[in-house]
């Protein structure tokens, strides 16, 4: 998203025609999909939009996991922990990714580039355990494969960068 | 608003709309080329199906050979994937599995271009023939019966004219020839239940919806799937949406309604675009929108995605977030049938007996009730996964036993390890031991046994797995989920869980169960909807079944399984350990493990996380990695001497 548009101009294009409270979860996924989240100031424009009381928007954008009110970091893993993965160890993978990371789940590394969250089930239970890593599905994950993403993840970083440096 | 139609106009309408579709298919894909069909939803995709289908292209396209080459749904064999199938002139199709890029350029090269089958890669083939064992001479088919799942894998999700030929919307041009209370009289005498969980009686509430007088109605088809370890509707939305369409259009003309909603999770953002595809794809064909197939009955459907809460799951907590509100559920009555979505009549029936209808109009009541057993009719879709050999789908008729299900179609337990438990029905469901196994599974049956069909997820465990710390994930889960609405739910399920999580810790006490058990009975009791009054039972059928383990954690202080952390170490023994291999000093992530005096593998119990990859690195030959429970017969270890290097860390 450009720079130049003020929060109150990307809902204006979210929602052209607002239509009630029934848009409101449609409206808040299409606005965290475009911002990574959802700040103070979208949902005071929302609220606006929708002819809805600030305080409403605020409760559902707090109820629903999907939402989040913080943002997100570039790279996003989100560890699965249905039954299927609990069972074949997803707890020891969510520890292996706290650990590597350094981060609790929730959390956003300070530099921003790491989130790690926990998600119920993404319904890919053969495959378990899985983690979702920036919306793919990494399936039968070990301690070492972890290890070995973050690993492929800083060499992309360091090669980014000096590709940059070149230029 | 239908209009009733006196003639089989539909049905005329219907006949021209399906031989287009059948020559399209002939023309695009001609019998006598080679096909070659990859499945690709989630579970292919995760397991390297993109690849796979790159592979293809590649070696097509070097070699310029002409195949057609189709990205079809899941056959539900999820532990085979990749699966491909090729269909060749002159050979059965064949189904092979764990297909990898390399395998797919044999696949071109020695099958396609030259005429080896490359049969070890195989699965089998999909018809009877002479040359190659079919498909259906192996165990599970004798218990299979693909009704739901008769189109996943088969037909492209994405072409509406493989669903249209292969006998797809007949019925709905069928039911629009038909007087809606036929309908549902005809779906009555089937015995159709819910195949939601709660198996409800489906022509009742669609009776009770059509009843009740309002100038408009809602259908609302239930893909909230929120049952860890549940698929089902994922792959049904996946592999074949339309069937869920014309489910949908079919009760709409049946209650009258004219705007259907499709509530699907955001985390199966696979199926979200599966469904909104065939959605438009159907309205090209004049199948939604109005008019049609020129019956003048009007009907919509809209993709609404859940933002992620397993209470949405419940049908008014489903309707509250549907509305825009925070998934609350409400009491009932009033029934949503009555008063539902926006105080109108609303009817909301999960993904599979909206797929089911149409089978039902199109075969006849009769022929649904003569599948399964006498108060369940038709046939369940069952997710298998866990510590099972064949993970993925399984469709079998109602009654069969669980038994069969796990040892014959999922293949039993891998790695030599013994069965301990089924976990049946989600976090409303609960865990049967072995001695139920022959118990056949239908709704009531396993009601009866402390356990739910819930949606129809099967988890299997095996004897590593701790039964304490199974229940204390399921409460976990449940307490997260609790919406926050009743008193019971909100703060029991947080006392339970702080119960638990002192006996995976150690720190139980013996009246600890007492007090679970009756705290499970209050949150039963105390509870609006179905999470709160189901979310004790996977607590509730592990004390019964396996309250020795319970008594174990308690008392000595152990967890029979080797599982709870604080209960358990991991220790290399040093008879067994080979001294002059490295793997687990080179594999633990938390560089735990040293090198003692004698060249013996030491690990120190402090840095040790318990991941358990040593165990796994350790050489089979050796096996020297154990885990020992409780903690009071862990042998005394070397001590990490004190160097430089270890030091500095």
């Amino acid at each position: 998203m450009s720079a130049e548009l003020s929060i109150a101009q990307i809902i204006d294009t979210i929602i052209p025609h607002p239509a009630g409270r029934s848009d409101l979860i449609p409206v808040l996924q299409k606005t965290q999909a475009t911002l990574g989240y959802l700040p103070r100031e979208a949902m005071m424009a929302i609220a606006e939009k929708l002819g809805l009381h600030s305080s409403e928007v605020y409760s559902v954008a707090t109820f629903y996991n999907q939402l989040r009110l913080t943002p997100p970091g570039r790279q996003q893993i989100k560890v699965c922990l249905g039954t299927a993965c609990q069972i074949k160890g997803g707890k020891i993978i969510l520890d292996s990714w706290k650990r590597e990371l350094n981060l609790e789940e929730g959390k956003t590394s300070a530099d921003r580039e790491y989130s790690l969250e926990r998600v119920a089930c993404v319904g890919c239970c053969a495959m378990a355990p899985v983690t979702v890593v920036n919306n793919r599905i990494e399936a039968k994950v070990s301690p070492t494969r972890v290890k070995g993403i973050l690993l492929d993840f800083e060499l992309q970083k360091q090669k980014h960068n000096g590709e940059k440096k070149h230029k | 608003m239908a209009k009733r139609n006196t003639n089989k106009s539909a049905q005329v309408a219907f006949e021209r709309l399906y031989k287009k579709s059948v020559s399209a298919r002939s023309e695009t894909s001609p019998n006598e080329r080679i096909h070659i069909t990859i499945g690709t939803a989630t579970c292919g995709r995760a397991a390297g199906a993109p690849d796979t289908l790159q592979a293809f292209r590649d070696e097509i396209a070097r070699r310029n050979i002409d195949v057609t080459l189709t990205e079809v749904g899941c056959r539900g064999y999820c532990y085979a994937e990749p699966m491909v199938v090729i269909s060749k002139p002159g050979y059965p199709p064949i189904c092979y599995g764990y297909v990898t890029p390399g395998v797919a350029e044999r696949l071109v090269n020695d099958f396609i271009i030259s005429g080896d089958p490359c049969l070890e890669f195989a699965i089998g083939a999909l018809e009877e023939n002479e040359l190659i064992p079919a498909i259906f001479d192996q165990p599970r088919f004798k218990y299979e019966k693909r009704n739901l799942l008769r189109n996943c894998g088969e037909i492209d999700p994405d072409d509406i004219d493989q669903y249209i030929s292969a006998g797809g919307y007949s019925a709905l041009a069928k039911a629009l020839d038909m007087s809606p209370q036929r309908i549902i009289d005809e779906i009555g005498k089937s015995g159709l239940r819910g195949l939601g969980g709660a198996g409800f009686p489906a022509a009742d509430k669609w009776q009770l919806c059509r009843d009740t007088p309002s100038d408009m109605r809602y259908i609302i088809c239930n893909a909230d799937e929120g049952d860890p370890g549940a698929f089902m509707d994922r792959t049904i939305l996946e592999s074949d949406p339309h069937s869920v369409i014309e489910g949908m259009a079919l009760a709409g003309y049946v209650i009258g309604s004219s705007k259907g909603y499709v509530y699907v999770r955001e985390e199966y953002p696979l199926a979200v675009k599966r469904i909104e595809n065939a959605i438009r794809h159907a309205r090209a064909k004049k199948l939604l929108g109005g008019d049609i197939l020129g019956s003048g009955f009007e009907f919509d459907i809209e993709v609404f995605q859940g933002a992620g809460a397993f209470v949405c799951g419940e049908a008014t907590a489903l309707i509250a977030s549907l509305e825009g509100k925070r998934g609350w559920p409400r009491p009932r009555p009033p029934r949503n049938a009555v008063q539902g979505l926006w105080d109108k009549p609303t009817l909301i029936n999960n993904v599979k007996t909206l797929a089911y209808v149409p089978l039902v109009i199109e075969r006849g009541a009769a022929w649904l009730a003569g599948i399964g057993t006498d108060d369940s009719k038709g046939t369940a879709v069952f997710a298998l996964a866990g510590k099972v050999r064949n993970t993925g789908l399984t469709e079998v008729p109602m009654g069969t036993t669980l038994r069969h299900i796990v040892y014959d179609i999922g293949g039993g337990i891998p790695n030599g390890r013994k069965f301990k438990a089924v976990q049946i029905g989600g976090p409303s469901g609960g865990c049967l031991p072995e001695k139920l196994l022959n118990l056949p599974v239908d709704f009531d049956s396993l009601s009866h046994a402390g356990g739910m069909m819930g949606s129809g997820g099967m988890v299997i465990l095996d004897e590593d797995n701790c039964m304490v710390e199974t229940a204390r994930y399921f409460l976990e889960f449940t307490h997260n989920e609790s919406c926050g609405k009743c008193t019971f739910c909100r703060l029991g399920t947080v006392q339970m869980l702080d119960i638990l999580d002192d006996i995976t810790r150690g720190k139980g006490k013996t009246d600890d169960l007492k007090l679970i058990e009756e705290l499970a009975k209050d949150i039963k009791e105390g509870s609006l909807c179905g999470l709160g009054q189901s979310a004790p039972n996977p607590i509730l059928t592990t004390l019964s079944y396996f309250k020795e383990e319970y008594e174990a954690h308690i008392v000595e202080k152990r967890c029979p399984a080797k599982v709870c952390p604080e209960l358990t170490a991991t220790y290399i023994v040093p008879e067994k350990c080979e001294r002059s291999c490295d793997a687990c000093v080179g594999t633990c992530p938390t560089e735990a493990i040293f090198t003692g005096k004698s060249g013996i593998k030491v690990i120190d119990q402090e840095k040790c996380v318990k991941c358990n990859t040593c165990i796994a690195a350790c050489p089979p030959q050796y096996k020297a990695i154990i885990k020992i429970s409780p903690l009071s017969e862990l042998p005394q270890a070397e001590r990490r001497p004190a160097t430089k290097g270890s030091n500095d860390r």
